[in-house]
């Protein structure tokens, strides 16, 4: 076992040391707070809000040094860095809503904004500080790529406990959060506060982006909250799964970076974190059997075959050419038509057969017209196995048909 | 050889979904033949079939979700289809970008962009000018006479968001005009404008037709088909029925691409319509 | 400040803000109007692994392969955009987050890893680029102006954004019709026969290039500003695209100058003897010219729209 790998291990058992630990398990409450979080954000389709935010937080940082400096002598208080950095996230927030509200600039444009002047104004601070040559400032670029490396026990504490808190806040508002973001309308009609629970999602979206600073950086931090909830929308197309999942992959894909960078103290855990995260991305993009790649090609094959043979199998039945070389070769290959396109025994059977059943599924769109268009199956499956017995007896009863024996029974 | 035990009401069902013989008919203006396309395999328009007449002014109307701005994008190429063939004067569509003129949906572009109605109505000979050039004094002059023709002649330097919906809609159809197509197909023009709007898109529509273009037009205000139109296309996810509106614009038509939409004393008032005008 | 020092050490830096500004400002026009102000973003992040990359290839820190690299970068990650927004169903926004992190965090894990990070590569230095180091020696007098071979010794990356620009300005110029046509209406522009998607990546490659040939000389972080700022304060000031192409133009060359200025004299006379970021300064000035637009702009602006309410 190679040494690296030993680390990791013992880290990932949690038993390398009380701080590893410490960081370990704050790293995964703080993945699945923003991947709850960052799920709900999604929904509301304002995921680069957090962009905006993260950048932002540069010039409250190094004031949050400054006043540390002035105020105690010693700017590195972690606490009063976290401080300041929520301050100018919070004014960032501020001016991205108030810019989107006020002016005639679009949400990405204000994002834009705020992040590059935010983001440029520390920089114009940090040079600043620079010039003021006080020790301690060395520290301060760990929150640009985030670093866990000789963090302290109680900075660990700090972060691990404040994500503690993030994560049960979201519990606490799960439910109207759910509302909001999947209902809008009966969440208004149950008095939910739609402007109050919105700015509620944004600041437990700024929290997860101030508190994940330090381990994951700030030009990283916003994939904690944008990665996981993009990965779960592979794996389900149900709402209520979609949360769950999103704060699962969140929280794994946090809780093994953090080990990984325990193994390999001199590699960035902003960096690691947000791979690791990126790979359970590509997993999900490739291989969810629900939207992945991989199978929404497959089925899309499929539905493309069941749409060409039962269109051809009409032009058939109606005697009218079958234009399109897909069909054609879909045909022959089903042995419906032969090689210069004369149809077959078998294919005068099965465009007899999907000819009523069009012609069924035709009638009732005519008495149905509304169900018709809702229904994904309208004219892609057998009627007889997507409409109940006697609705279709009734149908073929007008049709002046007599019910046709079994699929597949030869005419 | 047609299989004969589909017989019955089902003939005519089968006639709806007939014309697929003209796909490669090249007098047709726009024919589509067994049109397919879906949105996330579910089919908005399944096997949609229909040759415009040529010289004429054809509604396309059915319920909301049936598909007729689809239809329409998906004859112009303007989004993937599963399955189709679609042909203008016997040619493919990429082939005929240069006679078939469009009109977009009103709600499909973002009015606040910074440019004037003259602007807008340019656009239209943007191919005719071609790529890297830009447009000259002559061109100005046939955007200028587009807009008089549709009577904003004098909002010509207005920007665009400062307009009426109605004004709006007018400098799209000046835009469509300045194309000089042969076809024209149009997605909900009327969709709510004024009345002297209204009787201006009218007045427009008819001298298209005295041009002896083809037009088509996705419609919503059912009482009007008759007044306006002289065929139309029936669509519910598929073509239900097309053809002349004194022969196809019918309550049993009506009843089968709406169902319980329209109440049956509507319907009969529709048809009655119908048959007043033919 | 003298004339001589002026010449060799301000006027490179202030030549090559304004430089990178007037490009990036121009292009963003099209970016803000076509609701992409973040691709700028995300372009200017996804550079990181591309030089990392370009360098690893090659064995050299050469602009030319650094560059190139920077520029498949750009392209790859739009790539990957365009199919997670389209398989995922997810907003723009969300794609491009997915993507630029991750590529950025594979730039800092390769940089880290290759031992680039000792040879003037960092990510400190990619953020914040390296305005002042610009210097010219040679020049001796305003007359160097015009004198071609005293003119020749001004730093490469100096020429490398004229020539960019140069490029920016004629692809605006050529294509203006075509790039106004697909911000308004890209269903329509389809339907004559130009294809919104090829006008539209061509823009991206635009803005690869101008973010790839600026981030080495401002950082990205002033790249991203420039795609912005300039191009949201003209748009707030007229109704027309030509105007506010050069109002954007003025604007971004104007922050490059003010910015470089306040950051160089500001702290002197407020009498701390200290030197600030000049890339960040020249961003703080744009967002200045934005915030003021917002606030004044005759017509949209916020003052302007209340006493519109009120009348």
């Amino acid at each position: 076992m190679p040494p690296w790998f030993e680390a990791f291990l013992s880290a990932f058992l949690l038993s390398a040391g009380y701080n590893t630990a410490v960081v370990a398990v704050g790293s995964a409450l703080l993945g699945a707070g923003g991947g709850a979080i960052g799920a709900f954000v999604l929904l509301r389709k304002r995921s680069l809000v957090s962009d905006a935010m993260s950048h932002a937080t540069l010039p409250g940082v190094v004031l949050g040094f400054l006043f540390g400096l002035a105020i105690f002598g010693d700017g590195r208080s972690l606490p009063l860095l976290l401080v300041g950095a929520a301050f100018t996230a919070g004014l960032g927030m501020l001016a991205v809503n108030w810019i989107k509200a006020n002016t005639r600039l679009t949400e990405d444009t204000a994002i834009g904004t705020v992040l590059s002047t935010f983001f440029a104004l520390g920089m114009v601070l940090l040079t600043v500080l620079q010039s003021l040559s006080v020790s301690g400032q060395a520290g301060l670029s760990g929150f640009l790529l985030g670093s866990t490396s000789g963090m302290l026990a109680s900075e660990a504490m700090t972060i691990a406990v404040a994500a503690g808190v993030v994560a049960l806040a979201v519990l606490a508002f799960f439910k109207e959060l759910t509302l909001l973001c999947f209902d809008e309308g009966f969440a208004a009609s149950t008095g939910l506060n739609r402007n109050r629970l919105d700015l509620t999602l944004l600041v437990l979206l700024l929290a997860v982006v101030v508190i994940g600073l330090k381990t994951v950086g700030l030009v990283l931090v916003i994939a904690l909250t944008i990665i996981p909830p993009v990965a779960a929308r592979f794996w389900t197309e149900r709402v209520g799964r979609f949360v769950p999942i999103s704060a699962a992959i969140g929280a794994f894909g946090s809780y093994l970076g953090a080990c990984l960078s325990a193994s390999a103290p001199d590699l960035p855990t902003g960096a690691l974190i947000v791979l690791i995260l990126f790979a359970l991305f590509l997993l999900s993009l490739a291989l969810s059997p629900v939207r992945g790649i991989l199978s929404a090609f497959i089925r899309h094959r499929r539905f493309q075959r069941i749409v060409h043979v039962r269109q051809g199998l009409l032009a058939l039945a109606h005697d009218e050419p079958i234009l399109e070389p897909i069909t054609r070769r879909l045909m022959k290959r089903r042995g419906y038509v032969t090689g210069d396109l004369r149809p077959t025994e078998s294919g005068w059977s099965a465009a007899r057969r999907i000819a009523r059943d069009q012609a069924l599924w035709n009638l009732w769109r005519e008495d149905c017209p509304d169900e018709a268009h809702a229904l994904a199956d309208w004219s892609l499956r057998p009627i007889d196995e997507v409409l109940p017995r006697d609705m279709v007896a009734d149908l073929e009863a007008r049709l002046g048909l007599k019910a046709e024996p079994a699929r597949g029974a030869t005419a | 050889m047609k299989i004969d035990h589909v017989s019955g009401g089902a003939t005519k069902i089968a006639l709806a979904e007939a014309g697929r013989r003209d796909v490669l008919d090249p007098g047709s203006p726009l024919a589509v033949a067994g049109l397919t396309v879906a949105y996330d395999r579910k089919p908005v328009l399944w096997n949609a079939s229909f040759s415009a007449p040529e010289g004429e002014l054809t509604a396309i109307v059915g319920p909301n979700g049936a598909g007729k701005s689809t239809f329409l994008k998906a004859s112009l190429s303007l989004i993937p289809r599963l399955s189709g063939e679609i042909s203008v004067y016997g040619k493919p569509m990429e082939a005929a970008r240069g006679d078939v003129a469009y009109v977009p949906q009103r709600s499909s572009v973002d009015w606040d962009f910074p440019a004037t109605a003259l602007d807008v109505v340019t656009m239209g000979l943007y191919r005719q000018i071609g790529w890297f050039r830009w447009p000259g004094r002559k061109d100005r002059e046939r955007a200028r006479a587009m807009l008089e023709l549709v009577g904003m002649e004098a909002f010509s330097d207005r920007q665009i968001g400062q307009l009426s919906g109605g004004q709006q809609q007018r400098v799209f159809l000046a835009r469509a005009l300045a194309q000089d197509a042969r076809v024209y197909l149009m997605d909900e023009p009327f969709a709510g404008v004024d009345a002297a709007t209204e009787r201006a898109i009218v007045d427009v529509l008819r001298k298209l037709l005295a041009e002896g273009k083809t037009v088509l037009v996705v419609h919503h205000d059912l009482e009007t088909v008759p007044l306006y139109f002289s065929h139309v296309l029936f669509l519910n996810a598929g073509t239900v029925a097309s053809g002349p509106v004194t022969e196809t614009f019918t309550a049993e038509n009506l009843q089968k691409t709406y169902g319980g939409r329209l109440a049956a004393t509507q319907l009969a008032a529709l048809g009655e319509a119908a048959k007043v005008r033919g | 400040m003298d004339a001589i020092t002026f010449l060799q050490f301000d006027f490179p830096s202030i030549l090559l803000g304004s430089l990178a500004a007037l490009g990036c400002g121009l292009l963003g026009n099209f970016l803000v109007l076509r609701r992409q102000s973040l691709m700028g973003d995300a372009i200017s992040h996804v550079v990181l692994p591309g030089i990392v990359l370009g360098f690893l290839v090659t064995g050299t820190v050469d602009s030319l392969p650094m560059m190139l690299g920077a520029g498949v970068a750009a392209l790859i990650s739009v790539g990957l955009i365009e199919l997670i927004r389209r398989l995922g169903r997810v907003e723009p926004g969300a794609a491009m987050g997915v993507v630029f992190t991750s590529m950025f965090a594979a730039g800092v894990l390769l940089l880290e890893q290759s031992g680039a990070g000792g040879v003037h590569l960092d990510v400190e230095h990619a953020l914040y680029g390296n305005l002042e180091s610009a210097v010219w020696l040679e020049a001796t007098g305003f007359g160097d102006l015009l004198r071609p071979e005293i003119l020749a010794d001004l730093p490469v990356s100096v020429t490398r954004l004229a020539v960019v620009n140069l490029a920016i300005v004629a692809f605006v110029a050529l294509l203006y019709k075509e790039l106004k046509l697909v911000s308004f209406d890209p269903l329509f522009a389809d339907t004559l026969g130009i294809s919104s998607r090829l006008v539209g990546t061509l823009l991206i490659v635009m803005v690869a290039v101008a973010a790839v040939a600026a981030f080495d000389a401002v950082g990205s972080i002033l790249v991203i500003a420039m795609f912005i700022c300039p191009a949201a304060t003209a748009r707030l000031m007229t109704d027309r695209l030509g105007t506010q192409l050069w109002i954007s133009a003025g604007v971004a060359v104007a922050s490059g100058i003010l910015g470089y200025f306040a950051a160089a004299l500001g702290p002197q006379l407020l009498g701390v003897d200290m030197s600030v970021s000049a890339a960040g300064m020249i961003a703080v000035v744009a967002g200045l010219f934005q915030t003021v637009a917002m606030l004044l702009a005759p017509r949209y602006g916020v003052l302007a729209r209340r006493r519109l309410q009120r009348v």
